[in-house]
């Protein structure tokens, strides 16, 4: 036990680490020299299925969107009617798509600011010695395990407006009971409420894990310094925590800019588009209007916006946490 | 993590162009199919998930099986609200069912465009003589027949008698006038005076239509339809109508949430006794006992008023009912079932069963039994026209638009004249 989390100590602290596993690598490198070609081939082989599926599944669609987003087409026979990039620029300038990002930016603001801190004081509540802990670890967890859709219809009838949980316990408190997804000015917020129920635990989990990975004896160290509670948490489990928290602020953003089922079967985007995500206007427009290359056109640019965050942040947000974990690749330069 | 598969749906559904188109072709054809002992296998797509339908469809399908051991008939149900997208899915690889549900108009003639769909004109023509013109006309362009309807039916006001006699309403109103005085009537009593399904959106579009059609009248919109241009003042004055009906706040409490069906939706609403009255289509009190208790002898039925000064007869009915149409590659088989279903003796045992309206011209509103389904059938062979959903009537794009921009006429968010300016613009670059 002792000698277990000495060595973790050092881990995280500071860089001899990587240093000792240098001779292993390069010793490994060379032994594994004249067998490279035959390697290679089974490398490929187990390679090969993920990349068919991959190709297939995932790059594939993505050229074929590409592709029709170009198109006026009614996704009825092959696409003939070529107009450019005028999909795009109908897009631009609707006002739907406009409250569509709203909308996204709204969720991930909120995300940000509420979910997130509300899942990181929960892990840490959690990663104390308290009665019950793992029954609670598993109660909060709960919510995520069942499927969006699930979700979805579960609220549906909580939120709904007469026999919905929601009011009736409301009246019972004598209160009015309220208009949950009804109101153009305050759907969002109940969408959040939802979405906050569903992923909190998720990212409480991940923060649990990060937690679990920092050595009690800064902390114990902190506080013979003389460290309150607070300043042992802003100055040494947060700090520590860093890159637990980019890569869970990472998946709530990647995930709200894809946000689709709970708000398909909750508002429909309703009322009035008042709660529309990209993903929602995308399936509106090829399913339900059979304008698949509009909704090309916008599944093109959700795509892209995806794909920009995700570059942008690995390069300037995630930076440090990459170089700490590719220390090889920077010992072969 | 959420849901990646919805995100690629268009694109994999895009991708499956690509597989099945070159296969499709192939496999659909069925040389020969039923000259007798040889084995005809082929799919029935259709929306009967619930009784009386469902079972209604599983007796035909045993019965004409019977009767032909070669055929075997794949009966595919899928509930209504996936349908239309697992329809498109198919669509989209260039293949439609060998059998299959279909409202008609816009969305049917995409299909027909496509050449996905079998011209019926001459092979169905000893049946088509004896179907009601108001039943056909959904399925018929240019003078062709490409489904045969299997149900009719028209869309009409709902209304609680209890509430309206507790409001001092003595007679079902007559005129627009006398209706919104009767919404004022029973708001006064403290009652709810109408049911809306706001997040469905397709409720709300019937009030827009009828008002178009006694304003602006039927030929009006028919022309509309084929110009598409709807920006003529009297469709204006078709929104501004419904707005003087939006402000006085008429729907009940968290309406732009409530779906139709659900358990606090619009029919449960109504068959609760929650709400006065709904604008709703045939098959609006068998769901109001389904969704809701039922209002039972309560429950009466009204036609939608005349409006003063409009160009259209009081008359005319908005509606639509269910149809079936052949893939082009479907075997003789398919059609020889679908004749068999609208076999008099066939058909009536639908009607008997309050499922559906009659479609042929002679014999079957004897069959009627349902004192509801009586109604609406009979204000229905008497109208002096016709008009089908526009959601249905239209292409997807512009109906959509139709259901869309009317929901946020009655949100608040849109004026009338804005509403006809986005229907006009959608309806013009669709036609480009």
């Amino acid at each position: 036990m002792k000698t277990a989390t000495t060595a973790t100590t050092t881990g995280p602290g500071a860089r001899p680490a990587p240093r000792a596993g240098k001779p292993a690598t390069r010793r490994g490198r060379g032994r594994n020299g004249p067998r490279r070609g035959r390697g290679w081939v089974t490398a490929i082989l187990f390679v090969l299925p993920a990349l068919v599926l991959f190709t297939l599944l995932v790059l594939a669609p993505i050229l074929v969107a590409g592709y029709t987003s170009l198109f006026k087409w009614n996704g009825i026979g092959p696409p003939d009617d070529f107009v450019g990039l005028d999909n795009f620029t109908r897009l631009f300038q609707s006002d739907i798509f406009a409250g569509d990002l709203r909308n996204g930016a709204i969720l991930i603001v909120l995300g940000l600011a509420v979910q997130l801190p509300l899942s990181l004081g929960l892990a840490v509540m959690l990663n104390q010695r308290i009665r019950g802990r793992a029954f609670y670890r598993l109660l909060f967890f709960a919510p995520y395990m069942l499927s969006e859709a699930i979700t979805g219809v579960l609220f549906s009838l909580i939120l709904s407006p007469e026999a919905g949980l929601a009011n009736q316990l409301l009246v019972s408190w004598g209160l009015e009971p309220w208009s949950w997804l009804s109101e153009p000015d305050t759907v969002m917020f109940s969408l959040f409420l939802v979405i906050t129920w569903k992923y909190f635990g998720f990212h409480m989990i991940i923060y649990l894990a990060g937690l679990q990975g920092i050595p009690r004896e800064l902390s114990e160290a902190a506080r013979i310094d003389g460290a309150g509670s607070w300043a042992v948490f802003r100055h040494v489990t947060l700090p520590l925590l860093g890159p637990t928290v980019r890569v869970s602020a990472f998946l709530s953003i990647i995930g709200t800019i894809q946000l689709f089922d709970l708000v398909w079967i909750l508002t429909g985007g309703g009322p009035s588009h008042a709660s529309e995500t990209m993903a929602v206007s995308m399936f509106e427009y090829g399913f339900k209007r059979s304008q698949i290359g509009y909704s090309s056109a916008i599944s093109v640019v959700m795509f892209l916006i995806s794909l920009v965050f995700a570059l942008g942040y690995q390069r300037f947000v995630l930076r440090r946490d990459l170089e700490g974990a590719s220390t090889t690749m920077g010992d072969r330069r | 993590m959420l849901s990646r598969r919805g995100v690629v749906a268009l694109a994999a559904s895009a991708l499956l162009l690509g597989a099945c188109g070159t296969s499709g072709d192939g496999e659909g054809a069925q040389p020969g199919a039923s000259t007798g002992s040889e084995k005809v296998t082929f799919e029935f797509w259709n929306l009967a998930t619930a009784e009386p339908l469902k079972g209604f469809w599983a007796n035909l399908i045993k019965e004409y099986q019977t009767a032909h051991p070669n055929v075997t008939i794949k009966n595919i149900a899928i509930e209504n609200d996936s349908y239309k997208p697992k329809l498109a899915t198919l669509t989209q690889s260039g293949k439609a069912p060998d059998l299959y549900s279909t409202w008609g108009g816009g969305v049917l003639k995409q299909h027909i465009e496509a050449g996905l769909v079998k011209d019926l004109s001459s092979d169905a023509g000893d049946v088509i003589g004896a179907l009601t013109p108001a039943a056909l006309s959904a399925y018929q362009f240019d003078g062709k027949t490409y489904g045969l309807p299997t149900d009719i039916g028209m869309v009409g006001f709902w209304y609680n008698k209890a509430l309206f006699e507790k409001a001092g309403i003595t007679a079902p109103p007559a005129t627009w006038t006398e209706y919104l005085d009767a919404v004022k009537k029973l708001k006064a009593d403290g009652t709810v005076p109408i049911a809306l399904a706001g997040k469905a959106k397709w409720p709300g579009h019937y009030y827009w239509a009828y008002l178009a059609m006694r304003v602006a009248g039927l030929d009006a919109l028919k022309q509309a339809g084929t110009t598409n241009d709807f920006t003529g003042p009297d469709f204006v004055a078709a929104g501004q109508r419904l707005k003087e009906l939006v402000d006085l706040q008429p729907f009940q409490k968290g309406f732009q949430g409530a779906d139709y069906s659900t358990p606090d939706g619009q029919a449960a609403t109504m068959g609760n006794g929650k709400a006065a009255m709904e604008l709703m289509g045939q098959w609006a009190p068998s769901v109001q006992a389904d969704a809701g208790k039922g209002l039972g002898d309560d429950l009466g039925f009204f036609t939608f008023p005349a409006v003063e000064g409009g160009k259209g007869a009081a008359g005319d009915a908005f509606g639509g009912g269910g149809g079936l149409a052949l893939g082009v590659d479907a075997p003789p088989a398919a059609l020889d079932f679908l004749k068999f279903a609208l076999r008099p003796e066939n058909h009536s045992k639908a009607v008997k069963a309050g499922a559906v309206l009659p479609v042929l011209k002679a014999g079957e509103e004897a069959a009627v039994t349902d004192p509801h389904i009586k109604t609406v059938s009979e204000t229905l062979s008497a109208a002096s026209g016709f008009q089908l959903y526009l959601d249905q009537e239209y292409p997807p794009a512009v109906g959509q638009e139709v259901n869309d921009v009317v929901a946020e006429l009655i949100g608040g968010t849109k004026t009338p004249e804005e509403v006809v300016q986005a229907i006009t613009e959608t309806a013009k670059s669709e036609s480009e």
